[in-house]
């Protein structure tokens, strides 16, 4: 079974994004906090590759991201990890420094893995400076997930036959 | 990628009032007037929602002084559709490589216990 990416708004100023895993809670953490498999999933839209992962990971310490995408064009995020719970939690702040992601100020990202046995579910919130920051991000008023807003939106473009 | 008109967009979409409206003048052309009858709603406040999707270039409106018809204008909706649906592939494929590597180390972990 296809396991669902859900990603919904919260409140005011937060973004939820959640999904399921097919492996223990351990092997998804190392997923997702040793640099050499981070560089390997995310990475972002087609064409783009990981090419920078400077990691310092205790609480207080930095990371310094990058990306190089299809023509030159470079992203880089940067932040400081508040809380490190292994292999369930981990708090930092995110903030982007150039690229195609518009600056939004910081935003604090908590990830939070729960441990299903064989499988894994992962919450990721991102708490957003503002609501106009959040918004600017995503269409608001999606609390029941993106799909209901993409629907939304079908149907609308779908009755101007673009 | 994200522009500021795409902005006003999404602010602009962030009303569930304001979708209604459009997706009642995806139907065909309407006035303040015609508008006001199914959205119960005062003039008052339709107009003020139709002022918001102007500016945010959703909607067009007509140079007819008294009726100024409203017009869908499906560019700007295009592109906020293209970009939602770009946000989502892209963590789609990020995630759909994790299970790839999750699965890859799943089998390692296997054949050296």
């Amino acid at each position: 079974m296809k396991n669902v990416l859900k990603v919904s708004a919260v409140g005011d100023r937060e973004i939820v994004v959640t999904r399921d895993f097919n492996a223990p809670r351990t092997l998804v953490w190392e997923t997702m906090s040793k640099p050499e498999y981070l560089t390997r999933w995310l990475l972002g839209p087609p064409g783009w590759e990981f090419t920078k992962c400077e990691d310092d990971q205790c609480v207080g310490g930095r990371f310094r991201w990058e990306w190089r995408g299809p023509d030159g064009m470079e992203m880089a995020m940067t932040g400081v990890y508040r809380e490190i719970v292994p292999p369930e939690r981990c708090v930092r702040t995110e903030s982007f420094e150039s690229g195609c992601v518009p600056q939004m100020g910081e935003q604090l990202a908590t990830l939070e893995l729960i441990d299903r046995g064989e499988k894994t579910s992962l919450k990721l919130t991102v708490l957003y400076p503002s609501r106009e920051a959040r918004d600017g991000a995503f269409a608001s008023g999606m609390e029941r997930g993106m799909s209901a807003s993409y629907d939304r939106l079908d149907d609308i473009i779908t009755g101007v036959a673009v | 990628m994200m522009t500021a008109s795409l902005d006003a967009t999404f602010s602009a979409l962030s009303d569930p009032t304001r979708r209604a409206i459009l997706a009642r003048l995806a139907e065909g052309e309407a006035t303040v007037n015609e508008l006001v009858a199914p959205f119960k709603l005062s003039q008052p406040a339709i107009s003020k929602h139709l002022k918001v999707l102007e500016k945010a270039g959703l909607i067009s409106r007509g140079k007819d002084a008294q009726k100024r018809p409203c017009r869908i204008m499906a560019q700007p909706l295009a592109e906020a559709n293209e970009w939602l649906e770009g946000y989502r592939k892209i963590w789609e494929a990020n995630f759909e490589r994790l299970d790839a590597l999750l699965d890859e180390l799943k089998a390692q972990k296997k054949s050296k216990p």
